[in-house]
């Protein structure tokens, strides 16, 4: 297992394109969040935490971009077949892929949210330290994280890299919109329930919490849940299908 | 450039996935739209004075729109021409809001809907002559005492206002076709729900008192509308200083989310699903070239190179098209009969209004593809093509749109430069500066007009076309 994480390590990090991605993952998400942070009115009674942590929006597509790359790459050249030559424990390939994407978004999210929280902390007025704040920030971290392994999950199962990231995409944008238009509210709290995006971003709350329909563990847990299901498939597929 | 056609034509076709992608297009067009469409509900009642619960509904003005008709009227019939002059004393009430109006009016009938022009001092608007819900000419600013004249020549109302009584000017006129020989003159007064809480259960009233009446009686009292649940206090009274006429509601075009009218955009939900899938098959149509090399195959067959991509949008957008007219096309007739079925009261439109709903979302899906052909030209990985299409087309919709706690500033700027200005097209109910609202993205409210927002993604779409067409050329295959 050691080895196989090894040699997907030296295949990610070798990538050029992988430092360009995770560089993406940082500045849209700093950029995105400076510009709600600048543009936030004074004495408006929006969640200052979760203005400051807007740049998840955008950041989570470059996330979501990286898990898929890390797998359909393999498959758009062909390399996919070296890989699995070598290393025919093909679980153990995906579960090394996962390790290596997870370690790569953790460390560039982590400065992400950092430069993005410092930001709030710097503009915002009312922007405490406290263990809220604690929560959305290194909640939001797990949250592209995830994001980024569904990416992996899901490109996996389906192995193009354009059908992959427009499911993604449509899994995390798709919900919210539609709730959006649904008037009867245990449908629509039922639809932000089970939403990944919306679940997964209740972890920014810190205000208001008694008016969501989970609390912000449990939407973390909903889109690790979705996330789950998805490596499940694409190891399933990955494990009974010719590569 | 015939053959091109063909051959991408033949290409388009041939490639399973893409075949799967277009049938898509309609499908999750339809199958969102009515799982939206059914997740709306409207009724009123049951309570008291009402057992059962009612579908919503509301009357059609003389324009063919949804309206909100409700107010205290005290009037009596007039037949042929004729006129009425009073002096409104005072306009007060409880909550009294800038647009609450109490004055003078003439209307076909006590029915719901019926023409009308009308003489009135607002809350905070000054004279206002007002006419067919949608009609507004202001007169000049200041409070009462203010004397009001309502004339009628044929089908034609003239409205006059004065400080004095003596020196008049006019205020507006309005040709009402086919006012009735016999029409209702009268006094109203009227007073809309505050536009920022319009949840809360508060209901503000106004108060018109009038004096120098110039028709005798006898005159008749009724409150237009009344609704079915809500008692609010209305009425009138007459003594030796004059009439005072008390009414609530409001005699305005319906404009959501005051109203109980669903626009016809409920039922295109699903058109952001179809988008996403007209984006993939788009980016894919040219990366798959570069994915097997085929790109040099066409490239050699076909050296012209602005011809090739030139033959590859146009087929592209044609086949998008089709596929999203088709998923449009049956998701408002299936989502209209969805939200009928479940108690909703559908605005009515023109068919020129729906026809270009349908086909400018079938647009909004042609230029998307094509959009996302130009960006999988110039970028060439199909996964950077399609996240970027997604996130121009989509990502801001969603930000500005679906999300509440968005600052309105923003929200505005998102919907006028990004591609998402485009679902402007789904937008039929205008903004009217006479009815006080909360005119925000969220509630289909869009900054730009139909076919400017339109027009904004034609722009980025042409744009990128441009720079693929010149990377196209000036790189190596």
């Amino acid at each position: 297992m050691r080895n196989t994480v090894h040699a997907e390590w030296t295949k990610a990090r070798t990538l050029s394109a992988t430092i360009w991605v995770l560089a993406g993952v940082l500045g849209a998400t700093v950029a995105v969040s400076a510009l709600a942070v600048t543009s936030a009115r004074h004495g408006s009674d929006a969640d200052p935490v979760k203005t400051s942590l807007t740049g998840v929006y955008l950041g989570q597509v470059v996330a979501a971009i990286l898990g898929v790359l890390a797998i359909s790459d393999e498959y758009g050249t062909g390399m996919i077949h070296v890989t699995l030559a070598a290393m025919p424990r093909r679980a153990a390939v995906l579960a090394a892929k996962a390790a290596v994407l997870a370690g790569q978004v953790l460390t560039a999210g982590t400065v992400a949210i950092l430069v993005s929280a410092l930001l709030g902390r710097l503009i915002l007025p009312g922007y405490a330290l406290t263990p809220a704040l604690l929560r959305a920030a290194a909640g939001s971290v797990l949250y592209l994280t995830l994001i980024a392994l569904l990416g992996l999950g899901i490109a996996t199962a389906v192995r193009d890299a354009a059908v992959a990231i427009g499911i993604v995409l449509g899994l995390l944008f798709l919900f919210p919109i539609i709730a959006h238009y649904i008037t009867i509210t245990t449908v629509q709290h039922y639809l932000n329930e089970i939403a990944p995006m919306t679940a997964g971003l209740y972890i920014q709350s810190t205000t208001g919490l008694r008016t969501l329909p989970l609390t912000p563990w449990q939407g973390l847990t909903v889109l690790a849940a979705w996330t789950a299901a998805a490596l499940l498939l694409g190891g399933l597929t990955l494990q009974v299908r010719d590569a | 450039m015939r053959n091109l056609l063909r051959a991408e034509w033949t290409k388009l076709r041939t490639v399973r996935g893409w075949v799967i992608g277009m049938l898509l297009i309609p499908l999750v067009t339809v199958l969102l739209g009515a799982l939206t469409a059914s997740g709306n509900q409207c009724g009123i009642g049951p309570g008291p004075g009402l057992p059962v619960e009612l579908a919503c509904t509301s009357p059609i003005g003389p324009g063919g729109q949804a309206v909100q008709d409700q107010f205290y009227f005290v009037h009596q019939s007039l037949t042929g021409n004729g006129s009425l002059t009073v002096e409104l004393t005072s306009l007060t009430g409880t909550e009294l809001q800038p647009w609450s109006k109490a004055g003078i009016m003439i209307k076909a009938s006590t029915r719901q809907g019926a023409a009308y022009a009308a003489m009135m001092l607002t809350g905070s608007h000054g004279i206002q002559f007002q006419y067919d819900f949608t009609g507004d000419a202001a007169g000049p600013a200041g409070t009462a005492p203010r004397w009001l004249r309502l004339v009628r020549t044929g089908d034609v109302i003239t409205g006059y206002a004065s400080a004095d009584g003596a020196r008049w000017a006019e205020v507006g006129a309005a040709t009402l076709a086919g006012l009735p020989s016999t029409a209702q003159v009268g006094m109203f007064a009227a007073s809309p729900m505050a536009a920022q809480n319009s949840r809360a259960d508060s209901t503000p009233v106004a108060t018109g008192t009038f004096d120098h009446v110039s028709l005798p009686g006898p005159w008749r009292g009724t409150y237009v509308g009344q609704p079915r649940l809500v008692p609010a206090p209305a009425g009138y009274q007459q003594d030796d200083a004059g009439f005072t006429v008390t009414g609530n509601g409001d005699i305005a075009p319906v404009v959501p989310p005051a109203g109980t009218a669903a626009p016809i955009s409920w039922t295109l939900d699903g058109a952001f699903a179809g988008v996403i899938a007209a984006i993939v098959v788009g980016a894919m149509f040219m990366t798959a070239e570069y994915r097997h090399d085929l790109i040099r195959v066409t490239l050699a067959a076909s050296p012209n190179r602005g011809r090739v991509l030139a033959a590859k949008a146009i087929v592209l957008g044609a086949v998008t098209f089709v596929a999203g007219l088709i998923g449009a096309g049956v998701a408002v007739p299936v989502g209209e009969h969805l939200l009928r079925h479940n108690g909703n009261f559908i605005a009515p439109l023109s068919l020129i209004t729906e026809l270009r709903v349908v086909a400018g979302t079938a647009a909004v899906f042609a230029l998307a593809a094509v959009l996302a052909l130009a960006l999988g030209t110039v970028l060439r990985t199909s996964a950077a093509a399609v996240s970027v299409a997604i996130t121009a087309v989509i990502l801001p919709y969603l930000l500005a749109v679906a999300t509440p706690a968005m600052p309105v500033a923003i929200a505005d700027w998102l919907l006028r430069v990004t591609p998402t200005a485009a679902f402007a097209i789904q937008q039929t109910i205008p903004q009217y500066p006479q009815v006080a609202n909360t005119y925000y993205p969220f509630f289909g409210f869009y900054p730009l007009p139909p076919l400017a927002g339109f027009a904004v993604l034609c722009a980025w779409t042409a744009a990128a076309l441009g720079l693929a067409t010149y990377l196209l050329r000036r790189r190596d295959a």
